[in-house]
């Protein structure tokens, strides 16, 4: 198997080390952008099986292009199955058939709750990020989530974000012990820098993989909280030259996501 | 409200079909609460269009996701309120009006009323089956209801945990479009159907722009391609092409180099206020429009080519 060179912090291999992380999971329900790119890398390499489930109602789609939004017609044609959205959000998500939930967000807290609707100040927010969409049904409601990062420093990664708007297991424990969701929440952050998990449902991000070139310390100097390194942290796999060719000249044809 | 209902259940058999300044003028008043819903597909562009061109103020506008069609209708000046939740345009971006009304107040400040996804969803719900509220296994944690105190928690009655809920949302007029629907209105769409059907049943009145209006027949063919029976219709407009820059699933394809064009213009809003013109303004209809787009770039979309 050949390596390929491309930059740690590059979309192609952050939309690798993403794909990868579905082996062995089912039904995965994706968002726009660079989950779009490793969902379908995915299905040519590690997991011919996902089912790939969008918010539109989009069921096992088999888009023949690039998706350029979840209602594209691409993912239309083809699919198994469209439904309501009443039945997608109420039935197959909240009814408990989605593995993992592909995300991305604008910051990510120490416990994996999401933040995607303001930076700064509420009442005269710096930012006014896109909001909740439907993450704030997926990270509880599916089995796990998967969030990619385009940055990794302690904006991106703070102790508390500035904004909670989906949020981990630990929160909604903090407000209601019996209000606990059925999903682990997020288990795994992809950033430019590293890859942090975060195996108890209650527990906090470990940086559980380092990117080629990039040090342990430079990933706790990078994040915003005294972030515990797990004991066996190991280099991320790079992307072989067939997983850059797949994204560059299949998938991505057009260079929507890739940059 | 009840005696609208009324009229559309025991009313006499009408043909409803009517031009869409017609349908405007009659339905949409300034004030009002109106949702022009399509979840990325059947985004009924035109019938915003000509809101604008009617000069309609002080709206407050009901939808999932704002895209450009909301930040056209802010930009115009149609709009004091959103109510949405998702503020941003897949493969578009940012909605660069929405943030610079939000962020800066500029030039106003914008109301904003926030949801997820399926609060949202669900707050059509209940408006269409009549219901005090709906409630769903979402922001237990989460800041929203502190942004929001229109998502409140209320106790399982069966002695389940604490439940969030959202309130009933029941517009004034709710305005889709769809692939075709018949004289009566009874509409048929497919493909991705977002809230089209909740958000329809929990209005008031429904202005629906389609492709085609087709003969009775075509509908009673195929009766489970009617999201929308009659009695939920108030009025039927035939407008192809109503939807562009968005698609309608087996006519045309989404104008995908518009999306990518509308982040520079939506950054300036010289330049958002000058397409407002070019595009809104200076035409009377969506004839224009498409001719203005160009015979070959309208065929292109119709084969389904894709950019």
């Amino acid at each position: 198997m050949t390596y390929s060179d491309v930059a740690p912090g590059s979309t192609e291999f952050l939309a690798t080390v993403a794909a990868r992380q579905l082996v062995g999971l089912r039904r995965v329900f994706a968002g726009v952008g660079l989950p779009t790119l490793a969902v379908d890398l995915a299905l040519r390499t590690v997991n011919p099986n996902v089912e790939l489930v969008y918010e539109s109602g989009v069921c096992g789609a088999h888009p023949d292009g690039l998706a350029e939004g979840i209602a594209d017609s691409v993912l239309v044609t083809g699919a198994e199955a469209v439904l309501s959205m009443h039945a997608l959000f109420g039935y197959v998500l909240q009814g408990g058939h989605v593995d993992v939930g592909f995300l991305g967000a604008a910051q990510v807290d120490r416990f994996g709750s999401l933040n995607t609707t303001f930076i700064g100040d509420w009442e005269k927010p710096t930012v006014r990020l896109p909001g909740a969409g439907g993450a704030a049904e997926i990270v509880p409601n599916a089995g796990e989530c998967i969030v990619v990062l385009r940055r990794h420093d302690p904006g991106a990664l703070p102790a508390k974000v500035d904004f909670c708007t989906s949020p981990s297991p630990v929160r909604a424990r903090e407000e209601d012990p019996r209000m606990v969701p059925p999903g682990h929440g997020v288990s795994t952050v992809i950033t430019p820098l590293a890859v942090l998990r975060r195996p108890d449902k209650f527990g906090e991000l470990q940086v559980s993989e380092v990117h080629p070139g990039v040090t342990v310390d430079e990933v706790r100097a990078a994040t915003g909280w005294d972030i515990v390194v797990a004991d066996d942290v190991r280099e991320t796999e790079r992307p072989t030259v067939e997983d850059v060719r797949l994204l560059r000249e299949e998938i991505d044809t057009v260079r929507l996501y890739l940059r | 409200m009840t005696a609208t209902i009324a009229t559309k259940v025991t009313g006499e058999v009408t043909d409803k079909v009517t031009d869409l300044p017609a349908a405007i003028a009659a339905h949409v008043r300034d004030g009002m609460t109106i949702a022009l819903e399509g979840f990325g597909h059947l985004i009924p562009f035109a019938a915003a269009h000509e809101i604008i061109r009617q000069g309609r103020r002080d709206l407050t506008v009901c939808r999932m996701t704002p895209d450009i069609m909301y930040d056209q209708l802010v930009a115009a000046g149609c709009v004091s309120k959103l109510v949405a939740s998702f503020f941003a345009s897949g493969s578009a971006g940012s909605l660069h009006e929405v943030r610079r009304r939000i962020e800066r107040a500029d030039p106003e400040p914008l109301e904003v009323e926030e949801y997820s996804h399926y609060g949202m969803l669900c707050r059509y719900e209940a408006g269409a089956a009549n219901l005090p509220f709906f409630p769903l296994r979402s922001y237990a944690g989460s800041d929203l209801p502190k942004l929001n105190p229109n998502i409140r928690k209320v106790a399982d009655p069966f002695g389940g945990p604490d439940i969030y809920v959202v309130p009933p949302l029941r517009p004034d007029v709710t305005i889709v479009h769809a692939q075709r629907a018949d004289r009566l209105g009874n509409v048929q769409m497919w493909g991705i159907t977002g809230a089209q059907q909740e958000a329809a049943y929990a209005a008031t009145r429904v202005i629906v722009t389609v492709e085609e209006i087709v003969e009775d027949e075509v509908v009673r063919a195929d009766p489970n391609r009617t999201l929308l029976p009659a009695h939920a219709v108030d009025a039927v407009v035939a407008v192809p092409g109503g939807a562009h820059p968005s698609y309608t699933h087996d006519h045309y394809v989404r104008d995908n180099d518009f999306y990518r064009d509308w982040e520079p213009i939506s950054r300036d809003r010289a330049r958002l206020l000058a397409w407002l013109d070019e595009w809104v303004h200076d035409l009377p209809d969506r004839q224009t429009y498409l001719a203005k787009l160009g015979a070959s770039r309208w065929s292109e979309l119709e084969t389904g080519e894709r950019a």
